[in-house]
């Protein structure tokens, strides 16, 4: 599915924390949405979910309007993976992953063969299928964060919006959570905050600083000492890998000194 | 967890049965368990079993403990339910009928038409007028907890007491001030929660009410268990959440409305049902809510059984009861939580 942003403007209380964003993701595409705290990123994405509404603008997931399609039609075509939330419920693991069937049910629909198959699949494709009886308050982040890509899974989306999906994971995990990603083939758009992840895993990379998309193109295009020190205010040595050609991004210890 | 939940379910069906024969049976005329139930099947199907009792044994238990006995499992099973309920609405498993205010706003409207004699609906003044009360305290706490789309517990919980206290008061200012000349021992009844003095009249319209609010809610359940997940997850995952949550509260305050019209505030059963069984089985609505109706429903007769036979033939208000078990079970809840 082809995800387009078309003139996004989130304002509240009279300032824009999204300004006049447009965009589109090609079928298929991994796009990687980074940019320094603040930026707006999270926001931008809760208007692909329906979490909020955009100011003005329209997200169109294949030409339609997400805003005015069911929020129920939405969730079977578009998952989001968000930071997760605590609660006090008392919620297993199987529960959480379980509530991804959720939009493909009428009242009253039990879990049928499929979705028990779903479901397990989901689980076995995170890692987590021995922790499905769980408590999942009593999980460690990086374990929550799973389950939720989990979740995420067992809606069977086309379009997968994952804000920092890598955060609170290991090394070997953040790799499997974005291989994961890439190797199911659907359209999404995913917030990091690496940058050396966001090459090595997106097909575009789009920058956004305070509320504007300032670049977007390839990872060698857009990862350049230029930007690192325009952005995010740091002195950095943007190099290829050796084998792979994917731009990598060392820090230097200082604060960048030109700035705009 | 699944596994559990059938001989969970089976074990509640049979305590429910237990404590309605024991509550029919347990009386100031005591009878034998089995003469109970051949009257209850005789007035099922005569063929069923044959008379062998006198008829003032069969207008004991067919027109005064049954009714009771009933009106106590519809106000326990309603009272659970909706505790359930309000607690995924408002995402917190402090929530209660009573604590939130729920309970008392209804006594307000009930009482006001018990006062000013108002009867513009028939039968029906008493409960529309708990439900306009109960809707309107809800609502009230609900957006005074809220705070730039936040709410914490303590101000849930904070909002929700005073409104109670300030609901209660003016009930019992109403009650006082008119001309009931059994002023005290009515204003008891709204405040403490009673069931003395059932009749069958009293029954259906908060069995109605009790009955189908829990079907509805059933068929919500998966809706139910995302607002578990949080409100923008809910969102994410298709959930109109505030609309839904309007729906909702109307709901609840239509099934607290019919409760309290007919028992006063019965306090805590709303907030202890519901935390037994996700110990039990876990949090999924879809195995909670049954689960927590049958439990709720048991627990109401068995605390009336012990509210008319404790210190007999005098009564205790059946929520000075379930107040003595809850509080220190609320008190238990937040301690634990706040480790």
């Amino acid at each position: 599915m082809t995800l387009i942003v078309e003139n996004v403007v989130v304002r509240v209380g009279g300032r824009d924390l999204v300004h006049d964003v447009s965009f589109e993701v090609a079928e298929g595409e991994v796009l990687g949405l980074v940019g320094p705290n603040g930026a707006g990123k999270s926001t931008l994405l809760r208007t692909f979910y329906r979490a909020r509404k955009p100011t003005s603008g329209r997200v169109l997931l294949d030409g339609e309007d997400v805003w005015k399609m069911p929020g129920r039609m939405l969730a079977r075509r578009l998952a989001a993976v968000l930071q997760e939330t605590g609660g006090d419920f008392e919620l297993s693991v199987h529960d959480i992953v379980a509530m991804g069937r959720t939009p493909h049910k009428r009242a009253f629909d039990g879990d049928d063969a499929d979705d028990r198959a779903i479901i397990a699949d989901a689980l076995d494709r995170l890692d987590v299928a021995g922790l499905a009886h769980a408590p999942f308050d009593r999980l460690s982040g990086g374990e929550k964060q799973r389950v939720l890509i989990a979740r995420a899974l067992a809606q069977r989306p086309a379009t997968m919006v994952l804000d920092e999906p890598t955060n609170h994971l290991d090394l070997r995990h953040q790799l499997d959570a974005l291989n994961l990603v890439r190797g199911l083939g659907v359209t999404a758009v995913v917030a990091l905050h690496d940058l050396t992840m966001a090459a090595a895993f997106c097909d575009r990379i789009a920058v956004m600083d305070a509320g504007r998309l300032v670049a977007l193109g390839t990872p060698a295009k857009v990862l350049t000492p230029v930007m690192l020190a325009e952005v995010y205010r740091v002195d950095a040595d943007v190099t290829l890998h050796p084998e792979t050609g994917v731009p990598q991004v060392t820090l230097a210890p200082t604060v960048a000194r030109l700035r705009p | 967890m699944t596994r559990r939940y059938p001989i969970v379910l089976g074990l509640l069906l049979a305590l429910l049965a237990g404590a309605v024969t024991a509550a029919v049976a347990a009386g100031s005329v005591p009878l034998p368990p089995g003469q109970v139930w051949a009257i209850l099947l005789h007035n099922v199907h005569p063929a069923l079993a044959e008379p062998t009792w006198t008829a003032a044994r069969e207008t004991i238990v067919m027109d005064v403990r049954l009714p009771r006995v009933l009106l106590a499992a519809v106000v326990g099973a309603g009272l659970a339910v909706c505790g359930m309920a309000l607690q995924a609405l408002v995402r917190n498993p402090l929530a209660d009928p009573m604590l939130l205010g729920v309970s008392s706003g209804a006594s307000v409207g009930a009482v006001g038409v018990l006062v000013f004699g108002l009867g513009f609906f028939g039968v029906f003044s008493l409960p529309i007028a708990a439900f306009a009360g109960a809707l309107t305290a809800l609502v009230a706490v609900y957006f005074l907890a809220r705070q730039g789309g936040r709410m914490t517990t303590v101000r849930l919980v904070l909002a929700g007491v005073a409104m109670a206290e300030v609901l209660s008061a003016v009930a019992s200012f109403l009650v006082v001030t008119s001309n009931d000349p059994h002023k005290t021992q009515s204003a008891v009844r709204w405040m403490l929660g009673g069931l003395a003095g059932t009749t069958w009249t009293m029954v259906w319209i908060p069995a109605a009410a009790v009955v189908a609010g829990t079907v509805v809610l059933l068929g919500v359940s998966r809706p139910l268990n995302l607002l578990l997940a949080g409100e923008e997850a809910a969102a994410s995952l298709g959930l109109d959440v505030h609309r839904f949550r309007a729906a909702l509260f109307v709901l609840v305050a239509v099934m607290i409305g019919t409760i309290v019209a007919v028992s006063g505030s019965i306090g805590f059963v709303g907030l202890i049902m519901p935390h037994v069984v996700r110990l039990l089985i876990g949090a999924d609505h879809r195995r909670a809510l049954p689960a927590t109706a049958l439990l709720g429903a048991s627990f109401l007769i068995l605390a009336d059984l012990l509210a008319r036979t404790l210190i007999a033939p005098e009564e205790i208000p059946v929520g000075i009861l379930t107040a003595l078990v809850g509080g220190p079970f609320f008190l238990w809840l937040m301690r634990r939580r706040s480790k």
